[in-house]
């Protein structure tokens, strides 16, 4: 039987906030804006905030773009039937996903979310080093950029990380964000350079 | 992790590529470093699960789903289709959203200052969830063209915007809907990223009569391919040990 060929991508262009995340192209027309807020009080973990800009091969800020981030509950296991890891249940007050975009003006994007667990690694022996999913749209971007972010105060679990091995030393530190407090919230700082000097990677997932 | 959850890689054929410089935009926003390439984990197998229950009653209606004093102007269409894996098989229970310029080319965007008005009774939005065998459809005002500053003489033709979740977030896309027989596809520089015709092809979607309500509105197919799963013919032990 022939394959069906994946229909192409295009990019999402300027105005992809009108799709995904209306408020920020200055209307309400849903009641529920999906993937606009990822934590609960019932949700079970450490509070913390991802944020970070995106910088394109210029070195100018992006600031039309599209985020959306995927992850694991703070023991490991994703809201999904396809994790049948053993253990604990997936936390019910913790969906796993989250998209925002980028400032209109300051470029910043953000995610309030918990930091997740370890998860079994694709050979089921070892645990991946705790990390999440990143997804990146714009104006610009032909097809989406997928990328990981690690934890910086995660060495030793980042220095057996089975993704992490295959990246050379000097381009790995591009995918790990480093853990500093602002009054009195845990944030993890992570930039993303399209191009050029310090260019994340990429991943082809 | 179970093996028949691992999808395709992506075929980079059939995509245009990161850096199309007929389009200048991708110029500064493409990768120069080869994408390292992984095998699925849990953390690309998985997804998140969207339902019915996360949808309002008109989300997918974008006639309705914006009135403050009356419909929107502009012509009728019913857009429809299905969503299916690279078997062939309809992907149902999965998120399906979309958003366009209105009947006059303008988007109800704050950074949008192109001169044609915004239609007070249209935002421009709406999402679906596909029903069990993958089917979708919404319906709308047909957007109007509109130019957008490439070269200076770019139009878009027609299009509608859409974005895909299969059950692994591997599988996220977006993508643009064109439609059969406007003129400015053979112009658009967006269109041009992908040199193959074939890869045009599969984003037209096609005059549907047999779908449209006569006398009401007319319809357009346009069916959607994700990655698929791979199957798992043969493991690698012995049966039964």
């Amino acid at each position: 039987m022939p394959y069906l060929p994946e229909t192409p991508s295009q990019t999402a262009g300027p105005y992809v906030h009108i799709g995904l995340i209306p408020r920020q192209a200055g209307f309400e027309i849903f009641a529920n804006n999906l993937g606009e807020r990822m934590v609960s009080d019932a949700t079970r973990g450490e509070r913390i905030r991802i944020e970070g800009r995106i910088f394109d091969g210029g070195g100018s800020l992006v600031r039309d773009a599209l985020v959306e981030i995927w992850q694991a509950d703070a023991h490991g296991r994703h809201a999904h039937p396809a994790d049948a890891q053993e253990g604990a249940a997936p936390d019910p007050a913790f969906h796993g996903w989250g998209r925002t975009g980028t400032d209109f003006s300051t470029g910043i994007w953000a995610f309030d979310t918990i930091k997740p667990g370890a998860v079994e690694g694709r050979s089921g022996r070892g645990r991946m080093a705790p990390h999440v999913s990143l997804w990146i749209v714009a104006r610009g971007i032909n097809l989406g950029l997928s990328t990981r972010m690690y934890f910086g105060d995660e060495a030793t679990a980042n220095e057996a990380d089975p993704v992490l091995k295959l990246i050379d030393p000097v381009r790995r530190n591009t995918l790990i964000a480093p853990r500093s407090g602002r009054e009195g919230a845990v944030v993890y700082s992570f930039d993303i350079r399209l191009q050029g000097e310090g260019e994340t990677v990429f991943l082809d997932i | 992790m179970n093996p028949d959850a691992e999808f395709f890689p992506r075929d980079p054929a059939d995509h245009p590529p990161a850096c199309a410089p007929v389009y200048k935009s991708s110029v500064l926003r493409s990768p120069r470093f080869p994408l390292l390439s992984l095998q699925n984990s849990l953390s690309e197998v998985t997804g998140p699960v969207f339902g019915a229950g996360d949808m309002g009653p008109l989300d997918h209606d974008l006639i309705l789903n914006y009135v403050q004093t009356g419909e929107p102007i502009g012509e009728r269409v019913i857009i429809h289709g299905r969503l299916m894996d690279g078997e062939g098989r309809g992907l149902g229970g999965m998120l399906v959203e979309v958003w366009q310029a209105n009947a006059g080319g303008r988007y109800r965007h704050a950074l949008d200052t192109y001169l044609a008005p915004i239609d007070p009774n249209f935002g421009g939005c709406g999402r679906t969830i596909t029903d069990a065998e993958g089917f979708y459809s919404f319906r709308t005002i047909k957007p109007g063209p509109y130019p957008f500053r490439n070269r200076v003489n770019d139009w878009r033709p027609a299009h509608i915007h859409f974005s895909l979740f299969g059950s692994g977030f591997a599988q996220r896309l977006i993508t643009q809907m064109y439609f059969e027989g406007d003129p400015l596809i053979a112009h658009d520089a967006i269109i041009a990223t992908m040199p193959d015709p074939a890869l045009r092809e599969r984003l037209i979607a096609k005059l549907d009569l047999k779908a449209s309500v006569p006398l009401d509105t007319l319809a357009y197919r346009f069916d959607i391919v994700l990655r698929g799963r791979r199957q798992t013919r043969f493991e690698n032990k012995l049966a039964g040990s």
